[in-house]
């Protein structure tokens, strides 16, 4: 018996990717600095030094995610969601924000939490398995990272509503991805955003895939197209260029700021790694789709611009190598170094005050263990 | 002191509560210029405004939702749900998300929300208007479950509930909202969420409800006197947690007890009433708890509600069971 063959699926490479025309471009792939009409003036201000402190965060972020890869391969971290590919789009859009703006997230965002001030070694716990939550998120202005698909952009508009009420003039951000958009949270964050021109920057990084599940699964139509349908203005942005996307989240910022209401950015970018260490993405994925995107690496790009400018000296990429690798070290050694989580932690923080059937299971199982006792 | 109705006594809570904590805010579908669907927040928002008594889009998930971001924030949301068979859009919210929150951030987050749903049958309502969604929420940890079924304890553990840390379901038996009852709204009583209540001293079995059924009870321990068999009635108000104390001491008591629900029997708070009693009483049972329940089937069309729904006499039926007089339940396996 023969089987049919499938036909392989047909790649995309970004030179026919729909999503990426007509994108904001500033830097272009070869590095080079173009104006934006609309857009260039966002990040007029943001010179050399602004951007070498980009390219240190970007190659730092990197480093951190190839270290909990690691750490996930040698049995240290239970699973790790990296975000190979996707830095610039982290980082571009998470230093437009300012201390006092909120993010809501989700599991992917390591990159924003970097530079939203969690610390290397605050990241790892809650992939170890030892916490629910690796930072508070009054300190950093970052709710804990959201695993149910599009649940958090709900949160950010909350959020967003409270700051209104408060007249302050700071703003949310909801980070999810392209397979978020068909979730019906998604779609209800626009309506109650929109009705109530909710201060939120609803920010899609189209990494290309959710799990196995190309974009053109979730949607016919570009991501960023849909939000005018909900009345909510939107851009798309080459993701993988650092001052774009730093300067259309800039622009959606101060439109929140303004009391504009709520903005959507498709930041279009590609997802290098899988989806999780748990995933393989060789089961359904075209190399070459992933060569073709190589060729647009985020911090390729920069790394072009800054040697071309003259700035990025090897001495320099030496700097930020060292620091990214002193981060990395920070991480593993807070990482191996994290004690085994106290059993009757099980039982805090599940009510805000006493509540007599915790008590109860709690003081059992506390007497179920000391039984024990000689056997430890 | 001044007679209430529930709804009125519902009404005078929540404008005690937006009154007391600038905080409140009141979210729902056609609570503004409609005053909700059964009137529970008429002329709030005319008093406090659009921002404390915010009308939504028609999206539960997206009310939950925002409440939590709300939440975060600072504010203290009360989410009415305009009916119980409406809540399960919002299920992932608050399954997933409201009654986490405070563990996840390990205890840095609050969502100190309650959400207010009509529920239960006995009006002759349509489908999905008619649910008793208690046990999915009693069994999610995280949550706190209240039911009441007077005027006076709404309007207290309302405010309890609203002023509460935790997240709140605050179910009201809208077969009940008519019900007058005598309200004092001095706030001088003792907070009384998460305790049951006795509501009628008896002495051979005891009834433990809770919300709509508690005036069916009452009732049943009224015609049951007429008989010489006396009954303690129990009202739970609070079905998560359960107030053992109060239940426990009363069965030990009486020595046998049955417990009655809307909701169907199956993994129903009945379930777990019944098992609780025993593991709590078991020398002290003179015979196994008999449950008084909906059946196990989707809520039927309103002609035969009554069927479904216990009444006085199934349950003085299955008191007869309690005490081992001839009753439907005899001879099952």
């Amino acid at each position: 018996m023969s089987h049919a063959v499938a036909a392989p699926r047909a790649s995309r490479t970004p030179d026919s990717d729909p999503a990426l025309r007509g994108a904001i471009r500033i830097l272009t792939p070869a590095g080079e600095r173009r104006d934006d009409p609309e857009y260039g003036s966002h990040v007029a201000d943001v010179g050399d030094d602004e951007l070498l402190a980009l390219y240190d965060d970007m190659v730092v972020v990197r480093r951190i995610d190839a270290e909990a890869t690691n750490l996930q391969r040698q049995g240290e971290l239970a699973l790790w969601p990296p975000l190979l590919g996707q830095e610039a789009a982290q980082i571009g859009s998470a230093r437009a924000l300012r201390s006092d703006d909120f993010a809501f997230t989700s599991y992917r965002e390591n990159g924003v939490a970097y530079c939203r001030g969690v610390t290397p070694a605050e990241l790892v716990p809650v992939w170890r398995g030892v916490t629910a939550s690796g930072w508070d998120p009054y300190r950093v202005g970052m709710a804990t990272p959201q695993v149910i698909i599009a649940a958090q952009t709900l949160h950010a508009t909350g959020y967003a509503l409270g700051l209104q009420y408060d007249g302050s003039d700071a703003a949310a951000i909801a980070y999810f991805g392209d397979g978020a958009t068909s979730e019906g949270d998604a779609s209800e964050a626009l309506v109650f955003a929109a009705s109530y021109k909710a201060p939120v920057v609803f920010f899609c990084q189209n990494n290309h895939w959710a799990i196995s599940e190309p974009v053109s699964l979730q949607s016919g139509s570009s991501l960023a197209g849909r939000a005018a349908g909900f009345g909510v203005p939107s851009v798309t942005v080459d993701g993988n260029d650092v001052l774009a996307v730093l300067a259309v989240t800039r622009a959606a910022l101060a439109r929140a700021r303004a009391g504009g209401g709520p903005s959507f950015i498709e930041a279009v970018t590609y997802r290098m790694g899988p989806h999780t260490t748990a995933d393989d993405p060789t089961r359904y994925r075209d190399p070459e789709e992933l060569e073709a995107w190589r060729r647009l690496d985020p911090i390729d790009r920069l790394a072009a611009h800054l040697s071309a400018r003259g700035v990025l000296t090897d001495e320099r990429r030496a700097a930020v190598t060292a620091h990214a690798a002193e981060v990395a070290h920070e991480m593993r050694a807070a990482c191996t170094g994290l004690p085994e989580p106290d059993p009757m932690s099980l039982f805090e923080h599940v009510y805000t005050t006493p509540h007599p059937g915790i008590e109860r299971q709690k003081a059992r199982y506390a007497r179920y263990l000391d039984s024990f006792e000689d056997a430890r | 002191m001044s007679t209430m109705t529930m709804s009125g006594a519902l009404n005078a809570g929540l404008r005690a509560a937006l009154t007391a904590d600038p905080k409140v805010v009141l979210m729902g579908e056609d609570i503004g210029a409609l005053g909700g669907v059964y009137r529970i927040t008429d002329g709030l928002q005319r008093e406090f405004g659009p921002r404390r008594v915010m009308d939504t889009p028609l999206a539960e998930s997206g009310i939950l939702g925002t409440a939590v971001g709300l939440a975060y924030r600072g504010y203290r949301p009360v989410c009415e749900i305009q009916f119980d068979g409406f809540v399960y859009p919002a299920f992932d919210q608050i399954v997933s998300q409201v009654a986490r929150m405070h563990a996840r951030t390990n205890g840095a987050v609050r969502l100190p929300i309650t959400i207010r749903i009509p529920v239960g049958g006995g009006i002759g309502s349509a489908e999905h208007h008619s649910d008793s969604p208690e046990a999915y929420f009693a069994h999610t940890p995280g949550l706190r479950v209240v039911s009441v079924a007077d005027p006076q304890d709404a309007y207290d553990l309302l405010q309890d509930a609203i002023a509460c840390d935790d997240p709140v379901l605050f179910f009201e038996p809208k077969r009940r909202y008519h019900l007058k009852g005598e309200v004092d709204t001095g706030r001088s009583r003792p907070a009384a969420l998460g305790t049951a209540r006795v509501v009628r001293k008896g002495s051979d079995a005891t009834v433990v409800t809770f919300g709509g059924l508690v005036q069916v009870a009452l009732a049943a321990a009224d015609a049951a006197a007429d008989e010489g068999v006396s009954l303690e009635v129990i009202d739970l108000r609070s079905l998560a947690p359960i107030d053992w104390v109060t239940v426990a001491a009363s069965v030990r008591r009486t020595g046998r007890v049955v417990v009655t629900h809307e909701a169907p029997e199956s993994a129903g708070l009945g379930a777990e009433l019944a098992a609780g009693i025993t593991e709590r009483c078991f020398s002290y049972l003179e015979h196994a708890p008999v449950r008084v329940t909906g059946f196990d089937i989707p809520y039927p069309p309103s002609k035969l509600e009554k069927h479904h729904l216990p009444d006085l006499d199934r349950l003085l039926d299955g008191v007869d069971a309690a005490l081992g007089r001839p009753s439907s339940y005899e001879d099952e396996a």
